[in-house]
């Protein structure tokens, strides 16, 4: 494993399936009466969270927990860098204080390989700009592994906003890694017109799309891309994209319906689609915390500069 | 190199009978027993006790395995994070008495490990334990309740197990070290 | 006696005169004396130059010398100094000061500081709307009475093509007057933190795409088609500018163009890990658009160089990246990396470089004393550089930031000795005051 984890492109095929298989391991742990071991006791883990994402946050939070590291929440409400101080300042701050791991998440894509340069210890990117979330596509895909038993060889559409969403960017190059065929769905204003050398390929029709795939993945629309005129209204979008439970039918028996959340029901999945039997949105959260204990555990559970020793 | 036997597949096979037999007659019965071996090898030998007992009384205990490599204590002084290889105990240990299974008892670092690990699942009645090859250099205060083979060595030598379930073969062998 | 000082056994590189031959070169009085084989060094500071290339001193038609306004980044005199270090005679900072170089004041000011500074000759740019905002016209008569001869609102493109053709027409009033244009659609740049395209959209950042320049040179030039005027476009960019302007010239228009070093040397792919001080505007385009570029300095369709020296606070660059400034200092790099990147691989000769960095913008900016040629009784701007000496680009710089796009990068090519009117504003290297 790199000492970070910036981008799906820096982790080779070979640490991400065990990346997979170590969060297999702590899936089981999950079930136990003591849910905590103590892997990684003494460690200090810091979410430094400038966008406000609670979701991520907790996630991240209970895996460092129950890995028996300390956490520390850094958020910038009511804090240092609400008064101003700069990202910089505030690296060197928990360098100082010892951070062995720090959780970035940033409105700025490319934020946590600037933070590289003033944290010794382990960056890990839980969501810069538009830019990546590699925990989001290792949990993804882990959760369509568990559901489907492979990953080479699926058929899988990434359907709405991939221009802005750093959850597209992840999860595609990941599943392209893995060896799936990955279809990008949306209208062309959201869509990078050089997605094809991301190894997949791009549709400007879902009903087309759908009958063929085993997982069809739908990405959060936010409203105020709208007012940026990259679609003529939300209604409209809905009606072209949105996963209707008309547009499930045409799915194939046992194709999954994932989301990363948080869901803008009524856009771009219908409220009573998100509730079906085939949709894993909760099994993506349950399974996102077996991946950041297996993120966290492999990247900390080695040794601290120094430290290393012999046996 | 070919590395001296200190046992082979006849001697590991009336080891371990002779060790079912011994937790059979320390627990008067099968009743209330459960064997978790520790991974990787203890699994396996843990299985195998469980054979014998069934084969001795004609019951069949629970069988688990313990993967013990969240409870190290030597995290933070290896390269990379040791590998791990999965934990597997599909039944409640409270009241029972767990007969924890290891290949090779070395310092006790491992069995503190995995005291700490069995206690996340519950509180068993009472923890035994059975190893194969006892070879002294304890660090801890730990002593087996069940020693199939009490192996002399020098700190230094490695002492390994093989079993035919992972490696093909049984045999004990001692190797010089590295 | 007055000061002599004989530069012997360089080899001279002087486009202008046509001379590429080893000669010594003989100062005296702020003036060239003599240039010949042999010359008699008695009474003289002899300075070897064997192995060393002597050129006209350099000309950067393109700075942001930052004051008045914003002396925390750079001041004229140790934006002078980084320029004399990297080889340089004259600078051209541009107007986007605070305040604005709108009106001959601002003018006279930075000139004051240059003379107080006396490391450069410095030939401020004057803004071609007041206050950069592109409304009105600034006073361009007022300023060209204090001396300027190039104007630009750089940093922003004059917004409407009606704007841009009063001003050029205007202009014909003066003799020799330049309006130099960035040439950039605001509406279709705006955001944009790097090169729109396959890097972008994997990098996550906002893009900015070629076409954002090339509308605006396709406009820029129909209006100077339409007015006749003379326009200097900055920065190019893009493969699809380069066309245009050479399509432009092959027509007759009064058109020269510039590029940066970094666009030379660097493209969008160079971003991957997201370095602040490869955020420039115009952006580092694709490794297509570079060749071109290359290709189109190598063959005069660009005239010539200019660094776009643009220093920021460190603070203000090690930061996020998409709330990074745009801009890398360029002054101390400049000679090098032409050298480096250009001359070294054979896809120019130093003949050319020093045409594109010295004889051109001189030329453009109507600097008549720099740029050569070196003979006798022309004023003694000269630099004397080893072409063989290699050295890494680290702090500290002359400058006062240190915002480099070219940090940690070994260069070829290292400036010696830099005269001004006769005197040396660096020797060995080293600045002398």
């Amino acid at each position: 494993m790199n000492k970070h984890l910036l981008s799906i492109n820096d982790v080779s095929t070979e640490d991400i399936l065990r990346v997979l298989d170590t969060a297999e391991s702590f899936r089981e742990v999950g079930t136990r009466v003591i849910k905590k071991v103590p892997a990684l006791r003494g460690r200090t883990v810091v979410n430094l969270f400038y966008e406000d994402s609670t979701r991520t946050r907790i996630s991240f939070e209970l895996a460092a927990k129950r890995l028996s590291a300390d956490v520390i929440n850094f958020s910038t409400s009511g804090s240092s860098v609400a008064k101003g101080e700069s990202l910089k300042d505030t690296a060197l701050t928990l360098q100082a204080m010892g951070a062995d791991a720090v959780v970035i998440r940033h409105s700025s894509s490319g934020s946590p390989y600037q933070l590289t340069k003033w944290i010794k210890g382990s960056v890990l990117n839980a969501g810069d700009g538009t830019h990546e979330h590699p925990t989001q596509a290792l949990l993804d895909l882990y959760t369509i592994r568990e559901k489907l038993g492979r990953l080479e060889g699926l058929r899988i559409a990434i359907i709405g906003d991939v221009l802005h969403s750093r959850v597209a960017r992840s999860l595609s190059l990941g599943l392209v890694k893995m060896g799936a065929e990955v279809t990008l769905v949306g209208p062309p204003t959201l869509i990078p017109p050089d997605a094809p050398a991301w190894g997949v390929q791009v549709s400007y029709d879902i009903e087309s799309v759908l009958p063929k795939l085993e997982v069809c993945y739908m990405l959060r629309v936010q409203r105020e891309r709208q007012r940026q005129q990259y679609f003529p209204s939300v209604r409209e979008y809905s009606r072209l994209f949105g996963l209707t439970r008309a547009r499930v039918a045409m799915l194939p028996e046992g194709a999954l319906i994932m989301h990363p959340g948080p869901m803008n029901r009524g856009v771009e999945i219908d409220s009573d689609v998100a509730d079906l039997p085939q949709a894993v949105i909760e099994a993506q959260v349950t399974n996102g915390i077996a991946i950041r204990m297996s993120l966290l555990y492999l990247l900390l559970g080695g040794a601290r500069g120094e430290e290393a020793t012999d046996g | 190199m070919m590395a001296p036997r200190l046992a082979d597949e006849a001697e590991i096979r009336r080891s371990v009978t002779r060790i079912a037999h011994e937790i059979l007659e320390r627990n008067r019965g099968a009743e209330g027993v459960v064997l978790v071996g520790i991974a990787a090898r203890g699994d396996d030998l843990a299985r195998r006790l469980a054979t014998e007992i069934e084969r001795i009384e004609g019951v069949r205990v629970p069988v688990g395995a313990l993967d013990i490599t969240f409870y190290r204590d030597d995290i933070g002084m290896r390269g990379e994070a040791p590998e791990v290889k999965g934990t597997r105990i599909d039944f409640d240990v409270t009241g029972r008495t767990v007969v924890l299974v290891d290949d090779v008892l070395f310092t006790g670092r491992t069995i503190r490990a995995a005291l700490d690990a069995l206690v996340d699942f519950g509180r068993p009645e009472a923890i035994q334990l059975a190893v194969l090859v006892d070879r002294g250099h304890r660090e801890l205060p730990i002593r087996a309740d069940f020693v199939g083979k009490n192996v002399p060595t020098r700190k230094d030598e490695i002492v390994r197990v093989a079993l035919k379930e992972v490696d093909g073969e049984d045999a004990v062998v001692v190797e010089e070290p590295r | 006696m007055a000061e002599r000082t004989l530069f012997r056994g360089a080899r001279v590189v002087d486009p202008a005169a046509g001379l590429d031959d080893v000669m010594d070169v003989l100062v005296q009085e702020g003036g060239v004396a003599a240039v010949g084989s042999g010359l008699d060094g008695l009474g003289s500071t002899v300075l070897d130059c064997e192995g060393l290339v002597l050129a006209p001193g350099l000309v950067d038609m393109h700075a942001h010398l930052r004051q008045p306004g914003r002396e925390d980044k750079e001041t004229v005199e140790t934006g002078c100094r980084a320029a004399a270090a990297g080889g340089f005679t004259a600078v051209a900072p541009m107007a986007n000061t605070d305040p604005v170089a709108d009106n001959a004041a601002v003018i006279h000011e930075i000139r004051d500081l240059a003379v107080q500074a006396d490391l450069c000759n410095v030939f401020p740019v004057g803004a071609i709307t007041k206050g950069l905002e592109g409304e009105f016209m600034a006073d361009i008569g007022e300023m060209v009475e204090a001396g300027v001869r190039m104007f630009s609102d750089d940093g922003r493109c004059v917004p409407t093509a009606r704007i841009l053709r009063n001003a050029l027409t205007y202009a014909k009033t003066f003799d020799d007057v330049v309006l130099a244009e960035h040439c950039e659609d605001a509406s279709l740049a705006e955001g944009g933190q790097m090169h729109e395209g396959y890097h972008s959209y994997t990098l996550g950042l906002a893009g900015a795409p070629g076409e954002a320049e090339e509308i605006a040179v396709a406009r820029d030039l129909a209006v100077a088609r339409l007015t006749g005027g003379r326009l200097h476009l900055c920065h190019l960019s893009s493969a699809r500018s380069v066309e245009l302007v050479r399509r432009a010239k092959a027509e007759g228009l009064r058109v020269t163009a510039e590029v940066t070093p970094h666009h030379l040397v660097f493209s969008d792919e160079d971003l991957v890990a997201y370095d602040t001080n490869l955020k420039v505007n115009p952006p580092l385009r694709t490794a297509e658009d570079r060749a071109s570029l290359r290709a189109a300095l190598a063959d005069g369709t660009i005239d010539a160089i200019a660094t776009d020296h643009a220093p920021h606070a460190v603070e203000e660059k090690e930061a996020e990246f998409d709330r990074a400034p745009p801009g890398t200092i360029g002054l101390e790099t400049a000679l090098g990396a032409v050298l480096t990147e250009l001359v070294g691989p054979g896809l120019m000769d130093v003949r050319r470089a020093v045409e594109a960095m010295a004889v051109a913008p001189a030329r453009i900016l109507g600097a008549a004393d720099h740029g050569g040629p070196i003979e006798m009784g022309r004023p003694a701007n000269l630099v004397v550089f080893d072409p063989a000496a290699s050295w890494v680009v680290e702090p500290p710089f002359h400058s006062k930031s240190r915002n480099s796009a070219f940090l940690g990068r070994t260069l070829q090519g290292r400036v010696i000795h830099t005269m001004l009117r006769g005197e040396l504003t660096v020797t060995d290297g080293k600045p002398t005051r």
